[in-house]
């Protein structure tokens, strides 16, 4: 069978089975739809957590921009899962015990006030639209490249599939659906890692192969790649390029931005109990990890194997000093250098008119290579076998699905829950908040399909803005209603509208004013945009002590409010008012 | 109230705070310190054919942070019994 037929059949399955899951645990109420009626046990919806944050991001780009950029890439590899112990220590037991459904829910009812529930609304809606538009956009470059559909119908079959589950089933649906996207997502991205693993290094376990000599006896691997990096002009593969303090920002504003993510934090109100949404976010990571740490060991095979690929192999001569590849002929290329040409995201340029392809940091290059194609390529250019191939396609999909339809939840409840019932019409009654629900749900869904299809220049740019603003506006808020009783309204309001400007003005200047401007040299101590949001998170924390010394104290039930979510005591299941 | 006095709710507190803080001093070192700060230093050392600060930084900070985790489950639930507030 080829490849494309294969693809159809994995692809084909997986769609069926998340369907089959969606109709087996539709919702009856806002309950259900919400949190999933708080029942659900703490591994599975460790798991669920872990494929609702592993996103199509996750899946197809995080090895490719670990494999480009070599030491520099660990920001992301620390940011993203250092988040979690910040979750599970600071946060998940306390909101967990509180026990309502959203986070603008513990906003608005910590900080007694409808202003401070509508910003952090603001927030939440904002964070989760600009997550969603790259998810569809991942769904039409597996669809179009692996089963040669056109972008367009990838992304509105997509749509289709989210549209059935998310819609109909709410959170309940998702999140025995996530349990299944987890479990094809991480085997699809294992089985390519340990076969690539064992070709190279003999190591059947890829975060030990990765520390271990070549099987051809050409040394550490990371000795190699060091090497093979120097001659052509990257630098070393594991010495970083970035400043330390860019760097420890940069990690900050990911760690403390996953924290503050709203689609991660709703997660750990479907548990039952606080002690289990403790252990539940340490399954969560569990099950990140996995992949987190099968990551820098991918991108670092699949580096080697794309340079020597198109370079030549490096060969070992007599003295023992390494000769490496000087081309290879483009007459002679494998398939998947012509297939990937097709889609744009790899350019030949024969430069000197050797009629040989040259890969290199310098002026000798004469490729363009698309970061972004190294985890869906590798199985091709390791030369796996063709059900390796469609089962990643299969796997790029479940980690977008996944994501996509958990960000839809939170845009839904944001509108439903906290818009309508909190703030507009209270009134209104469970059964026509379930229908405002599915009708921001479907509508959240048309928009991301829009930008899936045209999408936007500035889908990298604004991952950052995502991550700054939750760092900068939803996890101080959080954290000092948890830990500092005496914060008050003013003070919390202040804190996230002022960090949320500083770090949104510093964001929109040096990624859509005046991009030209986006070095080092012109960055405030020298961070970047992508770690300003650290820098907001502290400017939000000295604001709202600063106001609220000078404003009025927190009234006295809303102190108790808050010592009465410091112990597990009475939680009961996640409740409606 | 679920603790028997003022005494016993603000002893829970205050031993929550210190688990917290000790765990996230650990969670520091391995990621900001030996993956950031100290990578340089560290670097000069290898370790299972990596050089050190690059496998904090790609590898032992997250095998850390899942350790940290469980840690603090245990700890907590045991503080729970201690002051009689489990669920």
């Amino acid at each position: 069978m080829d490849v494309q037929t294969l693809t159809y059949i994995i692809v084909g399955a997986t769609f069926a089975l998340y369907i089959g899951i969606a109709i087996w645990a539709r919702a009856g109420s806002t309950k259900e739809f919400y949190v999933a009626g708080g029942g659900v046990p703490p591994v599975l919806n460790g798991m669920a957590t872990a494929a609702d944050w592993m996103s199509a991001a996750s899946f197809i780009s995080l090895a490719g921009i670990v494999s480009f950029t070599g030491s520099d890439g660990s920001v992301y590899l620390m940011g993203w899962t250092g988040g979690y112990v910040l979750l599970a220590l600071c946060m998940v037991p306390y909101l967990r015990k509180f026990g309502k459904f959203t986070v603008p829910d513990f906003i608005g009812d910590r900080y007694y006030s409808n202003a401070a529930r509508i910003v952090a609304v603001i927030c939440a809606i904002f964070i989760c639209f600009t997550y969603i538009a790259g998810q569809m956009r991942g769904v039409g470059v597996v669809f179009s490249r692996f089963l040669e559909v056109e972008i367009e119908t990838g992304v509105v079959i997509g749509m289709a599939v989210v549209f059935f589950y998310a819609v109909l089933g709410g959170m309940k649906g998702i999140t025995y659906t996530q349990v299944a996207q987890y479990c094809v997502l991480i085997f699809a991205f294992m089985v390519p890692a340990i076969f690539i693993s064992v070709m190279m290094t003999g190591n059947l376990i890829p975060q030990l192969g990765f520390g271990s000599e070549m099987v051809d006896g050409s040394g550490y691997l990371l000795d190699k790649l060091d090497g093979l990096s120097e001659e052509l002009g990257f630098g070393a593969y594991t010495d970083g390029r970035k400043s330390t303090l860019d760097v420890f920002c940069i990690t900050g504003a990911l760690m403390i931005g996953t924290a503050g993510l709203p689609h991660v934090i709703v997660r750990f109100f479907t548990v039952p109990k606080v002690s289990d949404s403790r252990i539940s976010a340490g399954w969560a990571l569990v099950f990140i990890a996995i992949m987190y740490t099968t990551i820098p060991a991918l991108a670092s095979f699949a580096r080697v194997n794309m340079i020597e690929t198109i370079n030549g192999p490096t060969v070992q001569t007599e003295t023992g000093a390494p000769s490496y590849g000087t081309g290879t002929s483009y007459a002679d290329a494998p398939s998947w250098i012509k297939n990937w040409e097709r889609t744009g995201l790899i350019e030949f340029n024969d430069k000197n008119g050797d009629g040989k392809m040259f890969y290199s940091g310098d002026a000798r290059n004469e490729m363009k290579i698309d970061r972004d194609i190294m985890v869906l390529a590798n199985p091709e250019i390791a030369g796996l076998p063709g059900w390796v191939i469609a089962l990643v396609a299969a796997g790029g999909l479940a980690a977008a699905l996944s994501t996509s339809a958990g960000l839809l939840l939170v845009i839904s409840t944001s509108v439903s829950h906290d818009l309508m019932k909190k703030t507009l019409r209270p009134d209104i009654s469970d059964k026509t908040e379930l229908m405002y629900a599915r009708v921001a749900a479907a509508f959240g869904i048309v928009f991301a399909g829009y930008f899936g299809i045209n999408p936007p220049g500035f889908v990298a740019a604004v991952v950052a803005f995502a991550f700054g603003l939750a760092a900068s506006s939803l996890f101080p808020a959080i954290i000092m209603g948890i830990f500092n009783k005496k914060m008050n309204k003013e003070g919390a309001i202040a804190g996230m509208v002022v960090g949320l400007l500083f770090t949104a003005s510093y964001i929109i200047y040096f990624k859509f004013v005046n991009p030209a401007a986006n070095k080092p040299e012109n960055w405030m101590f020298g961070i970047s945009p992508e770690g300003i949001g650290t820098i907001g998170m502290i400017v939000n924390f000295v604001t709202a002590f600063v106001v609220a010394k000078f404003t009025a104290e927190t009234p006295i039930e809303v102190q108790e409010m808050v010592e009465s979510i410091r112990f597990p005591k009475g939680a009961g299941e996640a409740h409606d008012h | 109230m679920a603790f028997e006095n003022k005494e016993q709710a603000d002893g829970y507190w205050k031993e929550n705070l210190s688990i917290m803080l000790k765990l996230l001093a650990v969670w520091f070192v391995v990621s900001y310190g030996c993956g950031i700060l100290f990578i340089e230093q560290l670097n000069a050392i290898t370790f299972m054919g990596f050089k050190l600060g690059f496998w904090f930084a790609q590898q032992g900070s997250m095998y850390v942070f899942v350790a940290l985790i469980f840690i603090y489950v245990k700890k907590m639930n045991d503080l729970d019994k201690k002051y009689n507030v489990e669920e």
